[in-house]
């Protein structure tokens, strides 16, 4: 049997950094192949590549046992490679129809399509209805979206960028299902992950990327999730540790926070209400769009809440300045990190000027002290291993995961008594997920509140002290987090939406 | 006598067709993402170089075809400087309206004073006098029935077909279309020069059937009231066809009621259009929800292909 894929020596360089270097592998008919590395290695410019994104320096790849140049994605897809990706490349004020016709080559009349898409999404257990407007769609459903655009084009080889980092257990699951589905027909599938358990499950083969280099092939069946780890990194790594104790005095009550929603997408709080203790991580799970945005902006104060709604340390703030709580001690850091928690042309020193300007006072009568708002940043940088060409690079110079180091020790160094994040290692590789996770572990040791709001139920489980879930701006009675399984996780997400048809389609197949 | 009758409303035909044809060329350049404040620039300059044009050949149609290059040329400089450049639009849509009207006065310096060959009227004399339906009708010259025929064109077009279908995905979000392999700088120029060309034929309208002469800054702030309607219209072709008809008739009317010496203040008679125009389409764009679905989120915003 001849590959399906094969790829040789496959090299792209950008200015100061090699992102492919001879990257060779080979893909089967049918073959779940799993590609894996840290943040930077190289994964998505060899996936561009494949998808006609971005040419290649040298090397050459072979569909069929023919040469493949893809000129661009539509080249890419005639030749029956398909790819879903991992920012959906969805348009939220059309419909489903539409954004389907805009990945096809020649779509058929919007009527036929709508008939197609229906047909298809019954035969892979992947309910959707094609009128709907994308933006009114969970990130499951729009998920599916991008899915049955691929099907729809019949292709060979399917190439899926995180798949699942967006979606709930049982969503996971149904996806799981089609892709098996899709490989016993013979579909080729690139799958493309930081969660190892699920390679494990799902893979037949991996090639593992660090630094643009193959550094190895496995079975992922036959090694376990802490070897390919290793792997990956290059090192071993160790879990964060920390300290049980006993949790202090309440800092921060929230009663029946509701509020309206924001913008026409966006998703309203209902009658939100918990406490957090000194000493205590509180994690809040649940899929994006859920409410996180909303109930982050209440607790900083960019949205004013309802009186008595939420209270520090007995003291109502709801209708508090951001800047205000910042000085009592309530520090946040927003999901977004370019745009909301930093501004992306200002260098590293101002950014730490703007939140820590009260707790670390960096200003006198209305001047900025910059020799100590410079000491400060510089602390941070050296504090959680930032790496930046110095202080004054720009936010925007920064990668993902290491302006996230910043973003967080910024807060985490001011001291807070009450810290709250969101998506605190979205994006974030694994060496650097871990030391934020210990940094967070280590200041709710040192007495502080924190909350941590994730769509990573395994970095919660790890974390948190107690759980709770977020779904349609509805929060879940917190629960102890240890010995909480997934299957109990998913039911309080409430994500359980159409596991049901998926399980009788299954049996019926059977 | 009665203050509004056939004529009325035959006139407030033609004097909202400039406002008419520069909407519908801004809309299709919003709806693809980009905000183009130099409508009142080359609608200046479609104006004379449409007026040059036509007094020089005597030709009419090729007065509306050059106003049309006149246009699209203009708007070339911003479609270069915003796609290719990646500068600001508003600063540089500010910058081509000045330009516009300092250019179109320059070309303009030896023309003022003249009258231009009329431009003719479709439909024949006997048609034209049936009661009420002929002067509304048939009282027009093609470029009034082309411009309802654009407006039904685009609106066809950016609900119904492929192509419509690409320019709202530029506009809705431009890297997902750069990802599926759209070509969003070609896209978006090709749009920008259709809206340039739109006002050029909106501005020629001014000078060769309106007015009918060259003045300095004839257009008189028409490029900003069409890229008003844009909005209250909430990116819907047919609404901005309301929305210039309603503006263009009040203009209509209370020149009428001015002239027959209504005891209301002249300046607010003069302020009626805008006033009117304006409440009218904020009431009717006040649904939030459904308006803001309708505007292109990616308006304005420079597209970088980084990958």
């Amino acid at each position: 049997m001849t590959a399906l894929l094969e790829i040789d020596g496959l090299t792209k360089a950008y200015p100061g950094v090699v992102a492919n270097d001879t990257v060779s592998f080979a893909i089967q008919p049918g073959e779940v192949h799993a590609l894996l590395g840290e943040n930077g290695a190289g994964k998505s410019t060899l996936v561009k590549m494949i998808y006609g994104l971005v040419r290649p320096d040298s090397g050459r790849m072979g569909l069929n046992g023919a040469d493949f140049t893809p000129e661009n994605p539509s080249a890419a897809r005639r030749a029956g490679v398909a790819m879903v990706f991992q920012h959906f490349s969805l348009f939220e004020a059309l419909t489903v129809a539409e954004n389907v016709a805009l990945g096809m080559e020649d779509p058929p009349r919007m009527r036929d399509l709508a008939a197609r898409i229906r047909e298809v999404s019954e035969t892979y257990g992947l309910p959707l209805d094609p009128a709907r407007l994308v933006g009114d769609l969970s990130a499951g459903e729009r998920q599916r979206v991008e899915i049955i655009r691929c099907l729809l084009q019949d292709p060979k080889l399917l190439i899926m960028d995180e798949p699942t980092s967006v979606l709930t257990p049982q969503e996971v699951e149904i996806l799981f299902h089609t892709l098996r589905k899709l490989s016993a027909e013979g579909t080729a599938i690139l799958y493309i992950s930081h969660k190892l358990e699920e390679i494990r499950t799902l893979c037949d083969e991996a090639t593992i990327l660090r630094l643009g280099k193959v550094v190895g092939t496995c079975t992922p069946r036959e090694v376990s999730a802490a070897e390919m780890a290793e792997m990956m990194v290059g090192r071993a790594l160790t879990p964060p540790s920390r300290a049980s104790a006993e949790p202090g005095p309440a800092l921060l009550e929230v009663r029946n926070l509701s509020l309206p929603p924001r913008s026409a997408f966006g998703t309203p709080l209902r009658d939100i209400g918990f406490t957090v203790h000194a000493g205590e991580v509180l994690g809040i799970g649940g899929v994006a769009g859920n409410g996180q945005d909303e109930l982050l902006a209440a607790l900083s104060g960019e949205v004013p809440a309802p009186k008595g709604a939420i209270a520090f340390d007995g003291t109502d703030i709801g209708t508090v300045a951001p800047d205000a709580r910042r000085a009592m001690g309530l520090l946040t850091a927003p999901e977004e990190r370019l745009g909301h928690a930093a501004a992306p042309d200002m260098s590293l020193v101002e950014n730490a000027l703007l939140t820590a300007r009260r707790r670390k006072t960096l200003d006198r009568k209305g001047f900025i002290d910059w020799g100590a708002t410079r000491g400060y940043a510089e602390q941070v940088i050296a504090a959680f291993d930032v790496r930046t060409p110095g202080p004054e690079a720009p936010a925007r110079a920064l990668s993902g995961g290491n302006l996230q180091k910043f973003v967080m020790g910024r807060e985490i160094d001011q001291g807070p008594r009450v810290l709250a994040v969101n998506q605190p290692t979205w994006g974030v590789d694994a060496a650097a997920a871990a030391a934020i996770r210990q940094a967070v572990l280590d200041l709710a040791a040192g007495g502080s509140a924190v909350i941590v709001i994730s769509q990573d139920l395994e970095e919660l489980l790890e974390i948190s002290d107690r759980f709770a879930a977020l779904n349609e701006g509805r929060l879940s009675p917190p629960r102890k987090a240890q010995g909480l399984t997934m299957q109990e996780i998913g039911l309080m997400l409430g994500g359980a939406h159409d596991m049901h048809d998926v399980e009788e389609g299954a049996h019926a197949e059977a | 006598m009665n203050i509004i009758d056939a004529a009325l409303i035959a006139t407030l035909i033609g004097a909202s067709t400039p406002i008419l044809l520069a909407a519908i060329g801004e809309l299709v350049v919003e709806k693809s993402g980009v905000l183009n404040l130099g409508v009142e620039g080359m609608m200046i300059v479609g104006a004379i170089a449409g007026f040059i044009a036509c007094v020089t050949t005597g030709s009419p149609a090729l007065g509306f075809v050059m106003g049309a290059v006149g246009g699209a040329a203009l708007s070339v400089i911003f479609a270069v400087l915003t796609q290719y450049f990646l500068s600001n639009q508003v600063a540089t849509g500010l910058a081509l309206t000045l330009f516009g009207l300092g250019i179109s006065s320059l070309m303009g310096e030896s023309y003022t004073g003249i009258n231009p060959p009329i431009t003719p009227k479709l439909f024949p004399e006997a048609m034209r006098d049936i009661p009420w339906a002929g002067p509304i009708l048939f009282g027009h010259d093609l470029v009034v029935y082309l411009s309802v025929a654009l407006v039904a064109a685009v609106a066809y077009t950016l609900a119904r077909t492929r192509l419509g279908l690409i320019i709202r995905a530029v506009g809705e979000s431009h890297d997902a279309a750069h990802a599926l392999g759209y070509k969003v700088v070609r896209i978006r120029f090709l749009c920008i020069l259709f809206g340039g060309a739109c006002a050029g034929v909106g501005g020629a309208y001014l000078s060769l059937v309106r007015v009918p002469s060259w003045t300095e800054g004839m257009t008189a702030g028409a490029g900003w009231i069409a890229l008003a309607l844009v909005v209250f219209a909430s990116w819907k072709p047919w609404r901005a066809l309301l929305g210039a008809y309603l503006f263009g008739g009040i203009a209509a009317l209370q020149l009428r009621l001015q002239a027959q010496e209504v005891a209301v203040p002249v300046a607010l008679l003069d302020a009626s259009p805008y006033l009117v125009t304006i409440i009218v389409l904020v009431i009717i764009s006040s649904d939030r929800g459904r308006a803001a679905l309708n505007a292109p989120a990616a308006l304005g915003k420079v597209f970088h292909a980084s990958s």
